[in-house]
């Protein structure tokens, strides 16, 4: 499996042209299962960039962490998900000097996730590279209970926080990290289009 | 066009052998516009027969609308605009000056500011300077210059843990390598100063790994003397004559034809004037046209730039 190609659409949207090596340069690192597959592929290029390398992997599968540990990175840590990987994130970016690199592997959600908190730490959108790997599911924003549904797969979606029915835009917040619903059937309630699997 | 402030010279003061400082308030003591920090303002120099205009750096506080304080280097081998500024200015004096402009703000958004002055590249950091300490943003200031007697930015600079002055004479010189590697995460950097030291700045970071979006620099210079050359304005098929010590946008002047303008540092894009035909080389001088640019000589930047060969013809 490959980085997914996704259908071109609005500038707003994140476009994820896949990881390559800058060499022996700090860097942090974070994978999700699928994402893992990125990791190996890019030490594989070149396995220099692993040297100052941290890296967090979002899996519930230890066995994952022991395999990645064979590409020896400077240091690894598994976290269940995003939330709990924000302390060890922090901690990294705390003490991260400019220059270092960010790479970032699997869901549009673990992208979008990171790449917020690291822009508001201060990291270069320049210094962030992302791949996409795995299914097609995103974080989603309802824009009028601004509460985030994580993993939407369908369009429209109902909003697990307030209710409403909402369409899935690609009008995507870099600030907060996540796509933005909006209410779908506002102007006639109950007039809801047919729902459909999210495509690529 | 740009409008204009009629303002008093009401302080000369030595800062060093080379520099003085000026203090421009209105004469009816009403309230200047307030800038940003990095603005500079273009003086004119009614200088006998010829009209000057040298772009300085504000060194005063921007949110100080009582007055504009400029530092000005004598440049022996200049046109004669700095000379001017040294040996006919006096206090008192009624001078023109432009409305502030920015071509070298600083980017908010950054968590920490790292500024680099080179000798009297350290005028924009000044109003810089105030602006981060009113806000209280994170910064570091450095300040090289090649011996103490030449450093006009002294008198100019508070004693504090985060100004740090560079003398090379005394042995104290700048390591780059060492400022940049060590910087948190958001952080931007500024240089002003000579192009060596902007391009040893943008190099060390590039090394480092700093995205070019995160580094800055300001090269402002007034425009060099050169050769006399003539330029034909191809809507009337005047020829107007550019001396040696005259930039070809004041000899335009001069000649009345109309040329919008802004830095004249060439740094700001406005005077870009389109070539109608050149038989010879433009000497570009400016910051703001591309490599690419240049050597199609379609464009030219009368502010700073020159011309060598037969003719040069400007869609005027």
């Amino acid at each position: 499996m490959s980085n997914t190609q996704f259908t071109p659409s609005i500038t707003s949207r994140p476009v994820y042209p896949g990881l390559t090596s800058l060499g022996n340069v700090p860097a942090i690192m974070i994978a999700d299962a699928s994402g893992q597959e990125a990791l190996k592929e890019l030490a594989a290029a070149d396995s220099s960039v692993m040297d100052q390398a941290h890296v967090l992997l979002v899996t519930t599968s230890p066995a994952l962490a022991d395999k990645l540990q064979d590409l020896r990175p400077a240091s690894i840590e598994t976290v269940s998900d995003l939330d709990a990987a924000v302390p060890s994130f922090e901690r990294l970016l705390s003490t991260a000097k400019m220059g270092t690199q960010l790479y970032l592997a699997g869901s549009e959600g673990l992208i979008g996730f990171f790449s917020a908190r690291a822009l508001g730490s201060g990291l270069p959108q320049e210094a962030i590279q992302s791949e996409h790997r795995g299914p097609i599911s995103r974080r989603m924003q309802c824009v009028h209970c601004k509460g985030v549904t994580e993993d939407v797969t369908t369009d429209p979606f109902t909003c697990s926080h307030c209710g409403l029915t909402l369409f899935v835009r690609d009008h995507f917040s870099r600030r907060l990290g996540v796509f933005q619903g909006v209410c779908v059937d506002a102007e006639v309630p109950g007039e809801v289009p047919e729902t459909e699997e999210i495509q690529p | 066009m740009i409008s204009k402030l009629n303002l008093k010279v009401v302080e000369i003061e030595d800062l060093s052998p080379l520099v003085k400082r000026f203090r421009f308030e209105d004469p009816d003591k009403a309230a200047l516009p307030v800038f940003s920090g990095g603005a500079h303002v273009s003086v004119e120099m009614p200088d006998g027969e010829m009209l000057r205009h040298n772009s300085y750096s504000l060194i005063s506080d921007p949110y100080d609308a009582t007055g504009y304080e400029i530092a000005v280097r004598r440049e022996d081998q200049g046109r004669g605009g700095s000379k001017f500024m040294h040996e006919k200015v006096a206090v008192g004096d009624i001078l023109k000056l432009s409305m502030p402009a920015n071509l070298f703000q600083l980017d908010l958004r950054a968590k920490k500011h790292v500024l680099i002055g080179g000798g009297i590249g350290i005028t924009p950091f000044l109003s810089q300077m105030r602006q981060l300490e009113m806000h209280g943003q994170a910064y570091e200031l450095h300040y090289a210059t090649h011996s103490r007697e030449e450093a006009a930015g002294l008198a100019l600079l508070p004693e504090a843990a985060h100004i740090h002055v560079h003398i090379s004479e005394d042995g104290s010189r700048m390591d780059l390598g060492a400022m940049l590697a060590d910087q948190p995460l958001g952080c931007h950097v500024y240089t002003c100063g000579p192009e060596g030291l902007i391009a040893a700045v943008a190099e060390q970071a590039a090394m480092l790994g700093w995205p070019a979006t995160s580094v800055h620099s300001e090269a402002f210079t007034a425009p060099p003397p050169g050769a006399p050359f003539e330029v034909t304005i191809a809507s009337t098929g005047q020829v107007v004559p550019v001396a040696a010590n005259q930039s070809l946008l004041e000899a335009l002047e001069a000649a009345s034809v109309v040329v919008d303008y802004s830095c004249r540092g060439g740094g700001c894009g406005r005077c870009e004037t389109t070539v109608t035909s050149c038989d010879g080389d433009i000497e570009h001088n400016d910051f703001w046209l591309s490599k690419e640019e240049r050597a199609e000589k379609k464009k030219i930047m009368p502010c700073m730039s020159r011309f060598k060969g037969l003719a040069l013809v400007l869609d005027l």
